[in-house]
């Protein structure tokens, strides 16, 4: 322990997870192998919209290997998958709330639904004998068009005729059409979100066991949080004892949202562990993941922005169809309502914003969070709108930001947030410098010389992340609290264990946290290891998704080690002889004030669990806190980004030439691991805006279905990235001053170079073009504008 | 999951006898195409016929007027082969861009032609520097060699030993990515052979073809201008979600013009 050392906070210490995944010796869900291991294969869909006439598994049974077939009959007794937010319709009814079968029940919605689960004694097996189930379907007819699904004449569900989950609004709809009749100039624009699927590299996969010695069950899965994973399971599907299930989320390889529901799969291996009486393995194939994995975004959007004779933003009126595939997913209703409407004030003070969203189902698989989760929606649409607007009014897209930015702190937002803090100036101000503005007329020059169009296009983005305080989720629909907990396990030798509900995938939680709790005790990063995903370990938790686990999973932890060193101070107190007032901590050492008398952490540890000169009437030994921390306001990272494309004009191909990204995250623990999240974001938002693009054929067969058909950025898609964290705003209420910077990246791109590709084209006429801004729809644009 | 019978034979005339005695199997060169396609339960031959061993069939030689390249020789091979480097850059060239390095160090010229896949690269090649696929049997010519989807003037049975490339005067490949397979979109091979201006395309249509326009303005004036303006029919080729019939024929006198610049 050196007293004297640099603060750990703030430093790019490299990752303590890395060891074991760059030498292979991660453990993943596909690498546990249990005793009497035994595997499944679900027989899925493979039509988008069919009947089931029957199912004839006899085949399948006595084919080799077999344990066990399980179909939907079989699972009649459990419930369906639940959905953890309940949206109400502007008339007040609540949301259409279709049953979520395990496994299909006597229809199939979308391709890859799960219809039979073969149990066999090698996954060669069991899907050979899925292969031999032969299931009589009767084709129905299906809707698979977001913005036709309402008036398709087809219903998915019986008891959503009109296929209209909810139609929602937020905003004072009066107000703006109020403001909208005072306005000098109307801007108007139509847009489609696209529809992504996230492809996590490390496909799902669980291992379900049960314990006839307790009748318990242990789940190796690949969740974002195995807390609730649990909590839904036990309590809403499969009526278990929450006590008597274990779910482990061990190593997991990326989630970006798609790993946070509970899926169909590993439920139904849990049911059927007990029957089979042997652990069940399953691995989704990659194309299993294509079809299965609950998609991201796919909104269809109108948008009018009023303005006044200077530019003055005076109302936003937006209409939203967002498509929620066949079932509702664990949080499929509040992405495109809560987490979407309420950030389309961006970082501008516009005084009145309405909107209405529409949320339908389709024949295609479940929609909900993917990385941003309805702030880059958000974004987008206001991004865009904002700098078509310049461009109608002839003013400098820069300028007409500034002009309507919100420079007051605490704002509130007339869709019903409160930004605490916040300085947009200076992160427009800074990434103009970053991106070299005034070097570009140059650069336009020479890409000419060449032959092609360079463009630049601005984002100035806001996200509300730290989700979440619980009683407002609450009142919003949330049917679960929005808190973390952490526990801090100092051992008697002064090293600690920390555990968190918090999940890591790729987020390097056992070094930032490890960094938080070594910088508070004084202790060096190597003394501190954290632990997560794990129900028998951890207390409780409620999982990482909306960059919230930094800001609410590491705030329960610094609210643990206030108590920690509240009880040393107390200890020290007694061993030094002094008052408990006066003994003061600081970098490892408990110090009576004013003097030189002292005792290192270590030694006060020691003391709590050698009680030999102890205040045992006073208090307890030991040296083991936890806490509860549920925020009082979202956090709000912002920042504005800057991206610069050449369009080949001849072939419709778009390069992006530079990015540059000023980021306001308040304070950082780990700049490298906040800028590898950037970089991530960034990547990712270059997918939706110019590669991803989800494609079913009008009967519901997923075209891109493979990496064949759906473009994955790929590391020559990018440029090299300038991304600076600016000085920030720290976050005004919780004790790290932190926002969350997961991601910031995916929620600010698409638009800056959506715009970017729009300025190239603007000397040719196109003034609109839909993400993914394809080689073949750059020269569609192209075409259209010159005939 | 269906028996699959393996041979590694070890002479040529082996391979062939087993090819022969049965219609179902299929011949494995470099299996870049037909190991996914029997995983994903597309094909279900009833064996394969591994050419790894037949030695004969791998290997680049050099002659006067022309360079040949075994059947079994894989794309990195031919893309790092000094003599092809020297004599026809445009063929290592177009070698070193297919696929990734895994495809290319497994993945063979041989197999490639006899596939015919429609996105393709070295069809295009063969194409328009009017080569030579030898087999066990004959010699075939380039044109009409390539006869459809997935389809060739290889008899059942037939295995191709080699092909030899002709020098040209000067040679290019330019080709435009599908965005997520990175296979040719349309991919465009220009050649001044001894024959005259040769152009060819692959990733447009069912196969690789010529294209008699730009070969005729080309051979009217060899320099990229030449092709401006010459109108491609629609007509044949593909629609799919990267691309419309439309925008390839659009991109075959672009890239056509580039290849030459």
């Amino acid at each position: 322990m050196n007293a004297a050392r640099e603060p750990l906070i703030g430093r790019s210490v490299e990752r303590k997870e890395d060891y074991r995944f760059l030498t292979g010796v991660g453990q993943y869900t596909d690498d546990i192998v249990l005793p009497g291991q035994s595997y499944g294969c679900f027989l899925r869909s493979p039509h988008a919209h069919a009947r089931i006439r029957s199912i004839d598994t006899a085949a399948a049974r006595s084919a080799p290997g077999v344990l066990a077939v399980f179909t939907g009959e079989d699972l009649a007794g459990v419930g369906g998958l639940p959905c953890g937010w309940l949206i109400k319709s502007i008339d007040g009814s609540p949301m259409k709330e279709p049953k979520h079968p395990v496994l299909a029940e006597g229809k199939v919605r979308h391709v890859g639904e799960q219809v039979a689960l073969v149990v066999a004694e090698s996954a060669a097996q069991a899907k050979a004998a899925a292969g031999l189930i032969d299931v009589d379907y009767d084709i129905l007819p299906s809707v698979v068009d977001t913005a036709a699904a309402a008036g398709s004449g087809t219903a998915v569900h019986d008891d959503a005729p009109d296929n209209v989950c909810y139609t929602w609004s937020i905003g004072d709809e009066s107000a703006v059409n109020a403001a909208f009749a005072q306005a000098a100039h109307v801007t108007k624009l139509s847009l489609v979100n696209n529809r992504l699927i996230p492809n996590a590299i490390e496909p799902r996969a669980a291992n379900a066991l049960h314990s006839p010695a307790d009748d318990s069950y242990t789940l190796y899965v690949t969740s974002q949080n195995p807390h609730v994973e649990r909590l839904l399971m036990t309590a809403f599907v499969l009526g278990l004892p929450e006590h008597k299930v274990r779910v482990i989320a061990p190593d997991v390889g990326g989630g970006f949202g798609s790993k946070i529901f509970l899926y169909a799969e590993e439920t139904a291996l849990v049911w059927a562990s007990k029957r089979v009486g042997r652990p069940i393995k399953w691995t989704a194939e990659r194309s299993e993941s294509f079809l299965t994995d609950a998609h991201g975004r796919d909104h269809v959007s109108t948008a009018e922005l009023a303005l006044d004779a200077e530019g003055h933003f005076l109302a936003l009126r937006v209409h939203t169809t967002a498509n929620l595939g066949a079932y509702l997913s664990t949080f499929a209703s509040c992405i495109p309502t809560i987490l979407y409407a309420t950030l389309l004030a961006g970082q501008y003070a516009t005084p009145h914003i309405h909107c209405t969203v529409r949320a339908v189902f389709t024949n295609t698989a479940p929609v909900d969070a993917y990385r941003g989760a309805g702030r880059p929606e958000a974004t987008y649409l206001l991004e865009r709108i904002v700098e078509r607007a310049a461009r109608e009014l002839g003013m400098d897209p820069v300028e007409l930001r500034r002009r309507n930015f919100i420079r007051k702190f605490p704002h509130a937002t007339p869709v019903g947030l409160t930004y605490d803090t916040g300085d947009y100036e200076a992160t427009l101000s800074r990434v103009l410098a970053l991106a070299d503005v005034a070097g570009y007329p140059a650069r336009k020059r020479s890409s000419a010389a060449k032959g092609l169009l360079r463009g630049i296009g601005y984002s100035c983005y806001i996200e509300a992340c730290g989700i979440a305080p619980s009683n407002i989720a609450g009142a919003l629909g949330a049917r679960a609290g929005l808190f973390e907990a952490g526990e801090v396990r100092v051992h008697p030798t002064g090293k600690v264990t920390v555990f968190t509900g918090s999940h890591s995938h790729g987020q390097g939680h056992e070094t930032t946290f490890a960094q938080v709790v070594a910088d508070r005790l004084g202790l060096s990063v190597e003394d501190v290891d954290i632990q997560h995903g794990d129900t028998g370990k951890v207390l409780f938790g409620m999982g990482t998704y909306g960059s919230r686990s930094l800001a609410v999973g590491g705030t329960a932890i610094v609210k643990a080690l206030d108590k920690v060193i509240a009880k040393g101070k107390k200890i020290a107190a007694h061993l030094l002889e002094a008052s408990d007032a006066d003994v003061e901590f600081e970098r490892g050492e408990f110090r009576v004030a004013g003097t030189d008398r002292k005792k290192t952490f270590a030694e006060v540890a020691l003391a709590a669990y050698v009680p030999h000169n102890y205040p045992l009437d006073k208090l307890e030994p030991g040296l083991n806190e936890n806490a509860f921390y549920d925020p009082t306001n979202f956090t709000y990272p912002a920042g504005s980004y800057v991206c610069e494309v050449e369009v080949d004009p001849e072939t419709g191909r778009v390069r992006v030439d530079r990015f540059s990204a000023s980021d306001d995250f308040g304070n950082v623990i780990n700049p490298m691991i906040v800028e590898g999240q950037v970089h991530g974001g960034i990547a990712q938002g270059v997918g939706q805006a110019l590669l991803e693009g989800c494609r079913y054929n009008e009967d519901g067969q997923l075209l891109t279905g493979s990496f064949t058909d759906y473009t994955m950025p790929r590391a020559d898609d990018l440029p090299r990235l300038s991304v600076e964290l600016a000085p920030g705003t720290p976050c005004t209420h919780n004790p790290l001053g932190v926002k969350g910077c997961g991601e910031a990246g995916a929620i600010g791109s698409p638009p800056a170079i959506i715009n970017a590709v729009l300025d190239a084209l603007a000397p040719l006429g196109v003034t609109d073009i839909d993400m993914p801004a394809t080689p073949l729809r750059v020269w569609e644009a192209i075409r259209r504008s010159r005939s | 999951m269906s028996a699959l019978a393996y041979h590694r034979p070890s002479s040529l005339a082996e391979a062939a006898k087993l090819a022969e005695g049965d219609p179902d199997a299929k011949i494995l060169a470099g299996g870049q195409s037909i190991l996914p396609s029997v995983k994903l339960g597309l094909l279900a031959p009833t064996a394969f016929i591994d050419l790894g061993s037949l030695g004969e069939l791998r290997g680049i030689r050099a002659e006067r007027k022309s360079i040949t390249v075994g059947a079994m020789t894989p794309h990195a091979a031919v893309a790092e082969s000094r003599e092809i480097l020297e004599r026809l850059p445009a063929l290592a060239r177009l070698a070193a861009g297919i696929g990734d390095p895994q495809v290319r160090n497994r993945g063979t010229i041989g197999g490639s032609l006899a596939n015919s896949d429609p996105a393709a690269d070295y069809p295009a090649a063969v194409l328009a520097l009017s080569a030579t696929i030898r087999t066990n049997r004959r010699a075939l010519p380039a044109d009409g060699f390539f006869k459809g989807l997935f389809e060739t003037a290889l008899a059942p049975g037939e295995i191709v030993t080699a092909v030899e490339f002709p020098i040209p005067k000067s040679a290019a490949y330019v080709k435009f990515p599908q965005p997520a397979s990175r296979f040719a979109l349309v991919g465009v091979f220009v050649a001044q052979t001894s024959e005259g201006v040769r152009v060819a395309v692959t990733g447009a249509g069912p196969c690789a073809f010529r294209v008699k326009a730009l070969e005729e303005a080309l051979t009217r004036k060899f320099a990229p201008q030449a092709c401006d303006g010459v109108a491609i029919s629609r007509d044949n080729l593909n629609t799919d979600i990267h691309a419309s019939a439309e925008y390839r024929a659009h991109l075959i006198p672009v890239l056509a013009r580039r290849a030459i610049a």
